[in-house]
């Protein structure tokens, strides 16, 4: 369980990280938190050639609340400074809960938000709420900035959009709500969730408006759910649309069987947690 | 196939004393501590960051030892289960009080326990039982032994009722 050997390479800032990356070429890795990447490495399935480390670069520590309502959030932020932030951020309130169940606190000191959404683990915590708040990735190269929609980024497991010298700077995070909630179903505490379930709606003249529901562990990246989407549109949050809607959201899945479950016990879990995550978003009443 | 050509010097400070390692960048920071260093109170037993016999504090925040490298401290502040007692050589508090909950059976993972624990009474101020399960469910016990380690944290941080420690009853002190 040693990793195999690598060179490593400290970058000072974004233009620096992508200069390494570029020089370095295909078999470098960037390593951030490193919560992933060092486990792989450990067990060799990893065995980059050099590692970039970008942990010391300055200005991607940012979580800042743009006035039209979307949210940006610096790719090294950890999972623990989300978990314990001092303000409630307003139409994002599932981030604290979310970042609670990301693997364990000792994990979640180190772990980014950027480095898990490059990781692109398809029951990441944060790959779910970037499908389900419409995430932008803001992505610097060798050819200056771009952006990319989850919808665009996410290519399957543990693949993305990203190419060898590119590095993920920040995570934008549209489409603020009102209520929000997540689920998820593990064998152990702080395990890899086997599905997850995330829902977010705003209120307007007592019925749902903006209604999403996004999906992890059913697909090789996380899923929207529309067919549930459009029972709670327009409709009461009563826990009668809730049943109806978690109903929906699991039929016409195929998600996959493994040893950690079957398709259909898979469906079963999305509605039950799909389900659930509707209910906490009363909690409050 | 590459080989270790390359080490480089690396400084920290370990339970308070600056240190300085010449390391390959593929050392993890839990061997440079037990291989380099002789610290071996920090335990590996998994080495892939799922049993957290490895926990040490950096920087004031608990990590696993194995999930980071030790290229990766410099300039860290790191603290091991060698730092704990009190000068004299008696235990302090925590260690004592996994002493008396009977906290440890073969003592395998008493380390990172400790380690955990240590990080997390220094911030939990209003603690009860269920969060300290939740914090102490990031680290296996082999002997199952976890009530007894959820005691003695909770000795330190939790109040006999039940309900937070720490907090100041408001008028009643």
């Amino acid at each position: 369980m040693k990793p195999a050997a690598f060179t490593y390479h400290r970058a000072e800032s974004v233009e620096h990280a992508v200069s390494l990356l570029g020089e370095l070429g295909e078999d470098a890795k960037v390593i951030a938190g490193g919560q992933s990447l060092v486990a792989l490495m450990n067990m060799r399935l990893a065995r980059p050639s050099a590692l970039v480390d970008v942990s010391g670069v300055r200005g991607l520590h940012h979580m800042v609340l743009e006035p039209s309502g979307e949210l940006r959030i610096g790719a090294l932020v950890t999972h623990a400074a989300i978990e314990d932030y001092p303000l409630v951020i307003p139409g994002f309130e599932i981030l604290p809960k979310a970042a609670a169940l990301v693997g364990h606190w000792p994990i979640r000191t180190r772990g980014t938000f950027g480095g898990s959404i490059a990781h692109a683990d398809p029951t990441s915590e944060w790959c779910l709420v970037a499908v389900l708040h419409g995430a932008r990735m803001v992505i610097e190269g060798p050819g200056g900035s771009r952006t990319l929609g989850s919808e665009d980024f996410f290519g399957g497991p543990f693949m993305t959009d990203l190419g060898h010298d590119e590095l993920l700077t920040e995570v934008v995070l549209t489409e603020p709500r009102e209520r929000s909630a997540i689920r998820e179903f593990a064998r152990r505490a702080g395990d890899f969730a086997i599905v997850s379930a995330a829902v977010a709606y705003d209120i307007v003249n007592g019925r749902m408006s903006g209604a999403r529901v996004a999906l992890g562990g059913v697909a090789s990246v996380a899923v929207r759910a529309p067919a549930a989407e459009a029972e709670l549109e327009g409709a009461e949050a009563t826990p009668e649309v809730f049943a109806r809607a978690s109903r929906a959201a699991a039929e016409d899945l195929q998600p996959p069987s493994d040893l950690h479950g079957s398709a259909d016990y898979r469906r079963r879990l999305v509605r039950v947690l799909t389900e659930r995550a509707l209910a906490d978003t009363l909690a409050g009443d | 196939m590459r080989t270790d050509s390359e080490t480089l010097n690396v400084e920290f400070t370990v339970n308070g004393e600056a240190r300085r390692v010449s390391i390959p960048p593929r050392r993890t920071l839990a061997d440079v501590l037990r291989e380099d260093l002789g610290l071996t109170g920090t335990h590996l037993g998994c080495e892939h960051g799922v049993c957290g016999a490895c926990t040490v504090i950096v920087d004031g925040e608990p990590v696993r030892a194995c999930l980071m490298f030790g290229v990766q401290a410099a300039g860290c502040e790191i603290e091991t289960v060698e730092g704990l007692a009190l000068p004299d050589g008696s235990l302090n508090d925590l260690q004592r009080s996994f002493s008396e909950h009977h906290g440890l059976q073969c003592g395998f993972c008493t380390p990172g326990m400790l380690m955990l624990g240590t990080a997390y009474v220094r911030r939990a101020v209003a603690a009860d039982r269920e969060s300290v399960r939740e914090v102490v469910s990031s680290n296996l016990c082999r002997c199952t032994g976890y009530q007894g380690i959820v005691d003695a944290v909770c000795e330190l941080v939790c109040h006999p009722d039940g309900t937070g420690a720490g907090e100041d009853p408001a008028g009643d002190s």
